[in-house]
């Protein structure tokens, strides 16, 4: 493990400038529209100093902050996957002549993007889509490229949200891996510094052009300390033992239809999520009919169309759409990418405007009569007439 | 994710509503080779793309052939091609028919309506090495005897090759002398030895229930029956998450799946 260093905020705002003059289209986290969401930045100025962020059930509200911390919040609704995998981008495009045509392939995307604030849950959603997309028989060469180019600033967190549950899915709140440089944010009496962690040659070089310093060990305690803050914080609990079976095992359990009476079908659980990779293409032509584009969009399971056939829709309940959702993320994840769907970043459980929480939905649909594991969990003894 | 441009060399009327185009890449440069059960995605200019199951090479045609059923936009915009016209198509995708596994063995084949077009490969593949598997069946039903598809070909299957064919229909009129009702009656009425059988299944889900309940009473192992699912398919290449069944992706786990391995989603509704 390399030394830990010291930057103050000019040095935090040094980082930035010289990862625009290196080329990079710098993105970290700004406010806009009452909420911390991920744009393009130039200085420490766009970021949302002073704020953090209230979550729970449906509900997300910013509030001031009595210090001037940088990174005091969690995560918003925004994740890296609109840049590494757009909401929308043309495939490519054709040209009519007669009978015949052209297809024209895109060119690709010359954009280097570096994240800043970069969570340890969301390293771990960006190493998911990765399996997705680069790890089966298909690569996606302009998901490949995105990715490779990127340059990532981690922010370990030092505090945690209301709905967040990343210790429960193993994936924070420290960010261990997949990162260039990691940012510990430390406000301690008047001293306002990040204790920098270096994860990459590129990382390295990029650091030694910024004034920094060796951190101190008092500083770097004060720092896990932080981070020890949060993972005692953490907002909601999951308790994925047998998660997997236990699902299969359940998918005709009458919870189903009890989240469906809640359900909205609106699909915003999909949009937030950061590891949600489902798309839809849309063929568009123009009003001669002589130019015709293909665009791939993100989806949702949530919607009617998603499955639709000749003869109708297989899913038209929304039962089957959340249960396919659900089982999708914390169960045939697995048997298809080899780790669960979820990261714990609690955002489907915020942006849900009924408040439907995936870490309450889950031990009713899986702790019923079908196992025993909620009854030895809480060490009750069994019930008489069970 | 960007198709290659081939030409429509010949365009086939099946049936009423379902016809066969024989494709060549445009350029002229070699057919793909596929194995049967894959799929191509057959795009047409401007309306969209479509998975379609790849139904032969087959006596009198020269490419590859894909049978489509004009049931939405894109496979009436296809069907309005003429010969000679250009489409995007890419492929081929998906997993195949156990030919290998079937060696030696009893075949029996079930389909019920358009799910007889990527079967059809499967009984040529079969019919090259005929003396190499033992008793054969094709067991196919469809709603009305108007639906029946590749009619002409039955007879020389069953004539030249011995294969026991056994044609039902849903409902007919009084001009059908064949047999009515539905496709898992026909399997009593024709012989194979269950237990050194493969059972290759292909049609509506609920007809592919009833026929994997019957080979299963008759004696066929959960394991020696193959039947294909279709779902809603964008990309064909496990991105864009349309085509899930339970764990799989059915552009590359299947369309054929072998029954023990899907049987616990299998007749889930909506899954």
């Amino acid at each position: 493990m390399t030394e830990k260093k010291i930057i103050d905020r000019e040095g935090l705002n040094q980082l930035i400038k010289v990862l625009l003059d290196m080329g990079f289209q710098v993105a970290g986290p700004t406010l806009r529209d009452e909420a911390i969401v991920y744009e393009n930045i130039q200085s420490i100025k766009d970021l949302p100093e002073g704020w953090t962020d209230e979550q729970d059930g449906g509900i997300y509200r910013l509030k001031k902050r009595s210090d001037k911390a940088l990174f005091g919040y969690v995560v918003g609704p925004h994740s890296w996957k609109k840049f590494l995998h757009p909401p929308e981008r043309r495939l490519w495009k054709a040209t009519l002549n007669e009978s015949d045509f052209e297809i024209i392939p895109e060119e690709s995307d010359p954009r280097k993007f570096a994240f800043l604030g970069v969570r340890s849950c969301e390293l771990h959603a960006i190493a998911i889509q990765d399996k997705v997309f680069l790890e089966g028989n298909h690569k996606d060469p302009s998901y490949q490229l995105r990715r490779e180019n990127a340059f990532f600033i981690a922010v370990h967190c030092g505090q945690a949200g209301g709905t967040c549950f990343c210790v429960s899915m193993n994936t924070g709140p420290r960010a261990e891996s997949g990162f260039d440089l990691a940012l510990t944010e430390v406000i301690h009496d008047n001293d306002h510094y990040f204790v920098v962690e270096t994860g990459s040659d590129r990382g390295m070089d990029v650091i030694k052009k910024i004034p920094n310093r060796k951190a101190e060990a008092r500083e770097v305690e004060h720092a896990d300390s932080k981070i020890a803050e949060a993972t005692a914080q953490m907002g909601r609990v999951l308790d994925t033992t047998n998660i997997k079976e236990l699902l299969y095992q359940n998918l005709e359990h009458p919870q189903w239809d009890d989240i469906a009476n809640r359900c909205l079908s609106c699909a915003n659980c999909t949009m937030v999520c950061p590891t949600c990779f489902c798309s839809t293409v849309e063929d568009v032509t123009d009003i001669t009919g002589d130019h015709a584009e293909r665009w791939q969009k993100w989806d949702s399971c949530f919607t009617m169309d998603f499955s639709h056939l000749h003869g109708g829709e297989v899913r038209t309940s929304t039962k089957s759409r959340y249960r396919q959702w659900m089982t999708h993320k914390l169960a045939s994840w697995q048997d298809q990418f080899g780790s669960s769907g979820c990261v714990g970043c609690g955002r489907c459980i915020t942006w849900c405007p009924v408040a439907i929480d995936f870490t309450e939905e889950v031990p009713k649909i899986c702790g019923s009569e079908n196992s025993n594991t909620a009854v030895t969990k809480e060490n009750e003894a069994p019930h008489e007439n069970s | 994710m960007t198709p290659s441009l081939y030409t429509v060399k010949k365009k086939i009327a099946e049936s009423h509503d379902t016809f066969s185009l024989d494709l060549a890449p445009r350029d002229g440069s070699p057919l793909i080779t596929f194995q049967p059960g894959q799929f191509n995605m057959l795009y047409a200019f401007g309306v969209g793309e479509v998975p379609i199951s790849i139904s032969g090479p087959a006596p009198g045609t020269s490419g590859l052939i894909h049978t489509i059923r004009e049931v939405g936009n894109v496979t009436r915009a296809l069907h309005q091609l003429k010969k000679g016209a250009t489409l995007g198509l890419r492929g081929p995708f998906g997993s195949s028919w156990p030919i290998e596994e079937a060696r030696g063995k009893d075949v029996v084949i079930i389909a019920g309506g358009i799910g007889l077009a990527p079967l059809r490969p499967v009984i040529y593949k079969l019919l090259e090495q005929r003396n190499q598997f033992g008793n054969i069946a094709l067991l196919y039903g469809t709603r009305e005897p108007n639906d029946l598809l590749f009619t002409k070909e039955f007879e020389i299957w069953r004539g030249k090759y011995g294969i026991q064919v056994k044609i039902t229909v849903d409902t007919a009129d009084s001009n059908w002398r064949g047999n009515v009702g539905v496709v898992t009656t026909s399997i009593a009425r024709v012989s194979f030895e269950p237990a050194h059988t493969i059972a290759m299944i292909c049609g509506p889900e609920i007809m592919m229930r009833y026929a994997v309940l019957e080979m299963k009473r008759r004696g066929v192992s959960e394991d020696h029956i193959y039947m294909t699912m279709e779902r809603n398919m964008k990309c064909a290449i496990g991105f864009c998450g349309h085509c899930q069944f339970g764990p799989a992706f059915i552009c590359k786990d299947g369309p054929v799946f072998r029954y023990d391995k899907v049987k616990h989603f299998f007749g889930i509704r909506e899954i």
